[in-house]
């Protein structure tokens, strides 16, 4: 504890050619973290195993935590009222989350293999902002990799526990991976404003730059356990915005306690 | 008294107004929010848990500013809320701020919260691979899950005095 005054101010405000591409990068990566957290929050109560329902219900507050403060620093940049006006009041075509997380909760397979695909995505994208020039979002980043280290170690083991069981896990871990796989690369969807952020340092290279070392990252482990490993992606220009009707329904859950009782708050 | 303290007394007497109560120290605060319980936590005050940040006291109040320990914790507002509480009895507006300027880390819990986390059967944070049983002090232990009761805990079991237990995570 300090007492430390007349310090300089901190820098909160980004340069001003980076907004737009802040803007971008900040609402993928939280409708990313706010998708992947509601779909796993479905888990709750009916997880295969006791710990596991704990443990997708953890790890679902998890996200919802670091959406809401992703959306918190997007209001901050773009002049939006809250984060909960970002997370609720918008329609299903304007999120920006990544395809990857539009095909519905599905069986625990398909939860272990979206989830082992996200997150190692995610890690590759934390590791480009942690050091960047734009001090909110970097000190924020630090904080997000300590927590998502733990969903990669956990969602790890399952991948390799339903992996090495023949029959039913490893077919069903099969059959989800590759319904997932042609949407895994949409986690790095180039953003449009995306150039502005590495010219001023903020995010470290390009989105094409990033999947390239996460198919490099990810590639020994589906050889290792001799799984498809995520094809080209399909229809890369539209990987954040062609959502689909499993989201229409999801952002019907979502948003259905905002809509029935508008303006409410905890 | 400074001189300028002391020409402001002068200026209130003559005024005929109460000199304003003096500032409490930070010092002061700070053995205030030892008394703050954490609510996932409660044997740990907030200052045991290391997630006090910065204490702040002029004459336009209290500025308290916190480390959360999770980003999305669900105890933080009772936990500003605690202490806005406690330190009302100091007379000034309290302001409790959150920051990631930097990140809380297990490693801030103080040697007393160790203590009192072990009282408890909670293991104080270490990488996962060094968790000791809370009980027995054995190192014969297995994780059961990474995520237990709230979002900072993991479950283990001991196989040496076969008791479960909860270990803080080590971010």
């Amino acid at each position: 504890m300090t007492t430390a005054r007349g310090e300089a101010a901190r820098p909160t405000a980004p340069p001003a050619p980076s907004v737009e591409g802040l803007d971008d990068l900040l609402r993928s990566m939280a409708d990313d973290e706010f998708v992947i957290g509601f779909s796993d929050s479905e888990w709750t109560g009916i997880a295969p195993l006791l710990e596991e329902d704990i443990a997708m219900s953890s790890l679902a507050q998890d996200e919802l935590g670091h959406a809401q403060a992703l959306y918190g620093l997007l209001a901050g940049v773009t002049g939006a009222v809250d984060a909960d006006t970002l997370a609720y009041d918008r329609e299903p075509t304007d999120y920006r989350h990544a395809r990857l997380l539009d095909h519905g909760r599905g069986d625990w397979a398909m939860t272990i293999a979206r989830r082992y695909l996200y997150e190692t995505a995610d890690a590759v994208r934390l590791r480009a902002l942690t050091t960047g020039t734009w001090l909110p979002l970097a000190e924020l980043v630090g904080k997000l990799v300590r927590e998502e280290r733990y969903h990669l170690m956990h969602v790890g083991l399952w991948l390799e526990r339903l992996a090495s069981t023949a029959g039913e896990p490893r077919d069903r871990l099969i059959a989800a991976l590759e319904s997932l796989g042609p949407d895994a690369g949409t986690v790095f969807t180039p953003l449009p404003g995306e150039p502005a952020l590495v010219e001023a340092g903020i995010l470290e290279r390009p989105m094409a730059g990033l999947e390239i070392a996460w198919r490099a990252e990810v590639a020994p482990v589906f050889d290792r356990l001799a799984l498809p490993a995520p094809p080209p992606t399909r229809d890369p220009a539209r990987g954040r915005t062609d959502h689909g009707q499993a989201f229409d329904w999801l952002h019907g859950e979502f948003t259905s306690v905002r809509r029935s009782d508008p303006g409410a708050t905890w | 008294m400074s001189e300028a303290g002391t020409q402001t007394a002068i200026a209130h007497a003559r005024a005929g107004l109460q000199p304003p109560a003096p500032l409490p120290s930070v010092a002061a605060v700070e053995a205030a929010l030892t008394e703050v319980p954490d609510p996932e936590l409660p044997v740990l005050s907030v200052v045991d848990l290391g997630i006090v940040h910065r204490v702040d006291v002029d004459a336009a109040g209290i500025r308290v500013v916190i480390l959360p320990t999770f980003v999305g914790c669900p105890a933080l507002d009772v936990i500003r809320s605690s202490i806005a509480d406690r330190l009302a009895t100091f007379g000034l507006p309290v302001r409790v701020d959150t920051t990631f300027e930097v990140p809380w880390t297990s490693d801030r819990i103080s040697p007393a919260g160790r203590r009192a986390l072990a009282s408890v059967g909670i293991a104080p944070p270490s990488e996962p691979d060094a968790v000791r049983c809370p009980f027995c002090t054995s190192a014969s232990v297995a994780m059961d899950s990474a995520f237990g009761p709230t979002q900072c805990r993991s479950l283990y079991y001991c196989r040496a005095c076969r008791q479960p237990f909860e270990a803080l995570k080590a971010v």
